[in-house]
Order: C-alpha cells, then structure tokens, then sequence
C-alpha cells in the first residue's frame, strides 16, 4: 500500500509528461525574463558602473574634447580629505544615532497604546499613521512655516510653556538647530510606520505569557519588561536597521528646507551625492560617494542578519 | 509573590473603581496628546488654505487661531493654484506615474515569483538567490549612474524614465514569492492532471487565490512610489512631465511665498491620499504590518 502510494507520488512529481515538463522550463523563463530583464538593467548594472564610474572622472555630459580617463583611486583618496563629506557622514551617523533610538521607542509606546482593549485606540492608530501618508515634501514645506523665525507656532508654544524664558530661535537658519529641527519632523512623519510593524508584533505574543506572568505576581511594568520586550527582540531589531537605513537615504526634507544649509549644518550624504552628481555633473566623484554609502548601508544590513542568526542559534 | 494577589482589592471595592478610572483617563489623556501632535501640522495646513487673506495667515500663526477656520474664508487660493500652474497636468502625471509603475510591477513581479514558487527549471536557484541579493541595493546607491545611463538613451524629460526603472522590485517579488510558495503544491498538480498548461494555472488558479498579496504590494509600492522626489526632481525639466512633490517644491522655492496658496497646493496633494488610506485602511495598516518580515 505504502509503496504503492509513494510510487504514485514520485510518478506525479517527476513524472510530469515530457512535453509538459519542457513547456514548463520554457514558460518559467518566458515568466521570469521581464522582470530579470529590468532588474538587469536598472538596478544591477547601475550598481556595477557605480563601482566602475567611481575610478573614472566620468562627467554627466562628456565633453569631446576631454575623453573620460581612468583615475585609480583619486576620488576616493579626494574624499578623505573633502571635509563636506566629512560632514555629510558624520550628520548622517548622528541623524541615526539620535533619530534610530527616539523613533523606536516612540514607535514601540504608540504601538503599546493603540494595542490595548479599549475603545477608539483603532481611531487613533490611524491618526498616528496618518503623517505616513502625508508625502515628505509636503511635510517639509509645512514645517518650515511651522518653524518660522519670529512668530512661528512652534517657537509660541516654546515661548508659552518656558513662560518667555527660551526662544525665540532661528530654527533652520541657525547651524546648531536646523538638524535637530529635521529630526523632529522626520520622527513626526515615519514613526506611524514603525508603530504599525511593532503592533504586528505584539499581537503575535502569545496570551499565555501574560497570563503565565500574572499567575507569579508581575504587575503591568514587569510584564512589558520580562515579557513585552524579549519577545518583542525580532521586531525591534528589523525595525532599528530599516530606520538606520532610513537615515542614510535622508534627502527629501532636507532639500526641500536648508539644501544642506547653513553653511553646511545639515548636509548629508545624499545631497552630495545629488550636487556632485547632478548639479556639478561630477559622475565619477559622486559615483565613489554612492560606493561608500552602499558600503555602509550593506555594513548595516550584514548586522541585521547576525543578530538575527545570534537569536536562532540561542533558541 | 502571592501576597500582592491576596491583597489585591476586591473588583467591587470603590477603592479599585477610583484607580481604574484614573488609569483609564490617563491613558486617553496620553493617547489624546499624541493625537494633537500628529494632526497639528495636517489641521494647521488644511485651515490655512482657507484663509483666503494673507496676511491673516501670518497673524494667525503663532497661536490657536492657526486651527480656527476664521476671518475670510473661501477657495480663493485653490483657485490661485489652478490659474498660476497646471495643477491638473501635475496631478495626471504622479496618478499616471504611481498608476503605471504599480501595475507593471504587479504583473512583472508576480510572473517570476509563480516562476520561482512554482515551477521548476535550471536557473530557479541562481535567479532566487540574486533577486534576494538585490534587496540590499538602495535605489539611492545607484541613482547617479542611472541617471547617467538613461541620459544616453535620450530619456530624460518624459514618463518611461520616471516608470521603467521602478516596475521591477526584488522585495515585492520576495512578497510575492513567499506567499505562492506558501499555497498548497495539490492545486497544480490536480490542474495539471487536468492538462492545464502553466499559464493557465498562473491565471485561474494561483491569481484568485492571492488577492491579500497583490493588495499588500500595490500599497506598499504606492507608499513609495508617490512622494518619490530625487529621481524626477533630476529627470523632469519642463512641467509636461513633473510630478506633484517636485511641482510642488518648485513652486514653494519661489519668492514672494503666497503661503496661502503653498497650503492650498499641499492640500490638494494630501487630501486624496488621506481619503484613499481612510477607505482602505485595514489594507494599510496590514501591508505595512507585513513589509516587518523583511530579512
């Protein structure tokens, strides 16, 4: 019987006709070509020249005059010594250093919040999601009204509850303010996301915990700590490297508020990379800064997998 | 241990009653805060852009009144966007873009990920390990020597330079594939004995059984694709082919700022996105929920 059974299987399995069975590879390639093609194309050879481009003086548009040249390793020895980029990295570390933590735990308390059994909490998830939706542009040139100099809403709220003891401040035209000025509103406008994917989370720890928990006596607080947290490891370890990665692709709000200003407060990574690039027509130069911030987006993604290998192994 | 159990207050008692309801209350204070905090800047643009007197903006705005609809209100400055810019062009152009870009993807990426899940061919090992590989490339990473590749074609200034590179994404193939490979493997074999050919099985069988996937994708593309900003701010030129956030920018870089009609654009972009996230917004919340089992 059992063999009888296994050998119909295995005939079933293997023994798709010929003919199917070559329709078959025909039609997985005749499936899979457009999107390998385009993959191909727009994503692993602009990799590729990246890394190519980024030995070169490679300019947007050539001149005929002056053929591009092999360069060996000038515009990476250039950057060392740019203190631009200097500057750009060292923003984008201190953006994630300060945003990553803040965002998280922000994210990990709305997701608590909107998670018990109470009315209206799916009201208010979709209020805090809300910003998530709203595009980045748009919040950027909100904010910069919001933050306006003189009488700006912010810098009244600051003055009201200071009782006209601070402020105020130029927020983006004052080089100590105008980072932590975008880090607000990039906290502001992801941290809905996060909150969404720790939700998802919790609802996947099992009831029995809590109630485990509750039997040995832990109030509310001891359970966030011994059983909200750990189980919560996963979630929080995706979610710190995407907003890591986040960090590193920062762009938008800020082009939109300071352009990297004043005198470089706010310069990162991404808006050389557009000057250079784009504006100066730099190809070769920016070709090499996109090379370094794929390597530390790639440093940062290899950490993902080892915390998460680390957490296997123990389990 | 078990003495904070037996002391524990009788449900009934008012003591407990009286703690209860403050926690209770906190936590909706806590919760109504947050709240205030996330929809300040929404509320604050929306009144705004009906406060057709422009220097009553800049009064307003440094107190409450910046959330009170007040003083002369109308659609003036709507109707300023419409007369100043091709709003309308602006819009067609993100809806067409995002529109075209979704779709595409959706086709293209589910295609090779029923290849990948389902049938079986040399190369199904390789092109699954590349594709997964590929997830770590930012777009950001490549964006210049992109740029410089589609200037060569002669793209630059249209609308397949702002779609064609975008329709392909190896997460949303890792989505896709995922849940194919998830659906019992019966279902082929019992249309295969039926002679059904892959292409057949792909559309009868494996598409209506993968709405939630396809739902998932569309939004979180979407989330993506519509307030990109970077690429079409270095490949669109004219207005013909210029997206709403780059149209926007454009036009808030602008001096004298006529706040008011900033506003009215900012709700012209915002509104139905909102609208649309409020009707499906189960949808969202899941899609975004599922985009954590990444890695």
């Amino acid at each position: 019987m059992a063999t009888q059974a296994s050998t119909a299987k295995a005939v079933l399995a293997k023994g798709r006709p010929t003919g199917w069975r070559r329709n078959e590879a025909i039609m997985a390639w005749i499936f899979s070509a457009p999107a390998l093609l385009l993959l191909i194309v727009f994503l692993l050879v602009p990799f590729l020249m990246a890394f190519g481009l980024a030995f070169t003086d490679q300019r947007l548009i050539p001149n005929p005059n002056l053929p591009t040249r092999f360069v060996g390793l000038r515009n990476f020895v250039r950057l060392l010594d740019d203190e631009t980029f200097h500057r750009a990295l060292l923003n984008n570390f201190l953006f994630a250093a300060i945003v990553v933590p803040l965002q998280t735990s922000l994210a990990l308390l709305l997701a608590v919040v909107v998670n018990q059994k109470l009315r209206f909490t799916n009201v208010f998830r979709t209020i805090y999601f809300s910003p998530v939706v709203t595009t980045m542009v748009v919040v950027a040139i909100i904010w910069t009204f919001l933050y306006n100099p003189g009488e700006g809403l912010i810098n009244a709220f600051i003055q009201a509850i200071s009782l006209n003891h601070l402020g105020p401040y130029d927020w983006l035209t004052n080089t100590k303010l105008a980072f932590p000025a975008i880090m607000l509103l990039s906290i502001w406008q992801g941290v809905g996301f996060q909150m969404v994917i720790y939700l998802a989370g919790l609802q996947d720890i099992p009831n029995e915990l809590y109630e485990a928990a509750q039997v040995d006596g832990a109030n509310r607080w001891q359970q966030f700590w011994n059983v909200t947290l750990p189980q919560l490891r996963n979630t929080t370890i995706f979610v710190v490297i995407a907003t890591t990665i986040l960090a590193f692709k920062l762009f938008d709000q800020v082009w939109v508020m300071t352009k990297g200003g004043p005198q470089e407060a706010t310069m990162t990574t991404m808006i050389m990379v557009y000057r250079e690039g784009f504006k100066q027509l730099k190809v070769g130069y920016a070709s090499a800064i996109s090379v370094v911030f794929f390597l530390i987006v790639l440093g940062v993604s290899l950490l993902q997998r080892v915390f998460l290998r680390e957490e296997r192994t123990v389990s | 241990m078990s003495a904070t159990t037996v002391t524990k207050a009788s449900p009934y008692s008012l003591g407990y009653r009286v703690r209860k309801g403050i926690r209770l209350g906190s936590t909706y204070l806590v919760m109504i805060l947050l709240a205030f905090f996330f929809l300040f800047p929404i509320i604050f643009m929306l009144v705004s852009s009906i406060k057709t007197n422009e220097t009553q903006i800049i009064r307003d705005m440094s107190g409450l009144a910046a959330f009170v609809p007040r003083g002369e209100l109308g659609i003036k400055n709507y109707r300023d966007v419409f007369a100043q810019m091709p709003f309308g062009r602006f819009m067609f152009n993100s809806v067409f873009v995002v529109g075209t870009t979704v779709i595409g993807g959706l086709a293209v990426n589910s295609m090779i990920a029923y290849a990948l899940a389902r049938l079986r061919f040399r190369g199904r090992q390789f092109i699954l390990t590349l594709i997964i590989a590929l997830i770590i490339i930012p777009f950001e990473a490549v964006a210049i020597p992109l740029l410089l590749m589609v200037n060569r074609f002669g793209w630059l200034d249209s609308y397949h330079v702002q779609i064609i590179p975008f329709i392909a994404d190896p997460f949303s193939i890792f989505l896709f594939y995922q849940f194919f490979i998830s659906l019992p493997k019966d279902l082929d074999e019992a249309a295969l004995v039926d002679g059904a050919s892959p292409f057949r099985i792909y559309w009868n069988i494996i598409l209506p059984l993968s709405r939630p996937v396809f739902a998932t994708v569309a939004i979180l593309q979407f989330l993506s694709n519509w307030g990109k900003f970077l690429w079409p701010l270095m490949v669109t030129r004219g207005f013909e082919y210029r997206p709403l956030p780059v149209a926007i920018q454009q036009f808030f870089s602008q001096d004298p700022k006529v706040w008011g009609d900033i506003f009215a654009f900012s709700a012209m972009i915002t509104i139905p996105v909102l609208a649309v996230f409020l009707l499906f917004q189960k949808w969202f919340v899941q899609s975004v929920a599922t985009s954590g089992i990444k890695g």
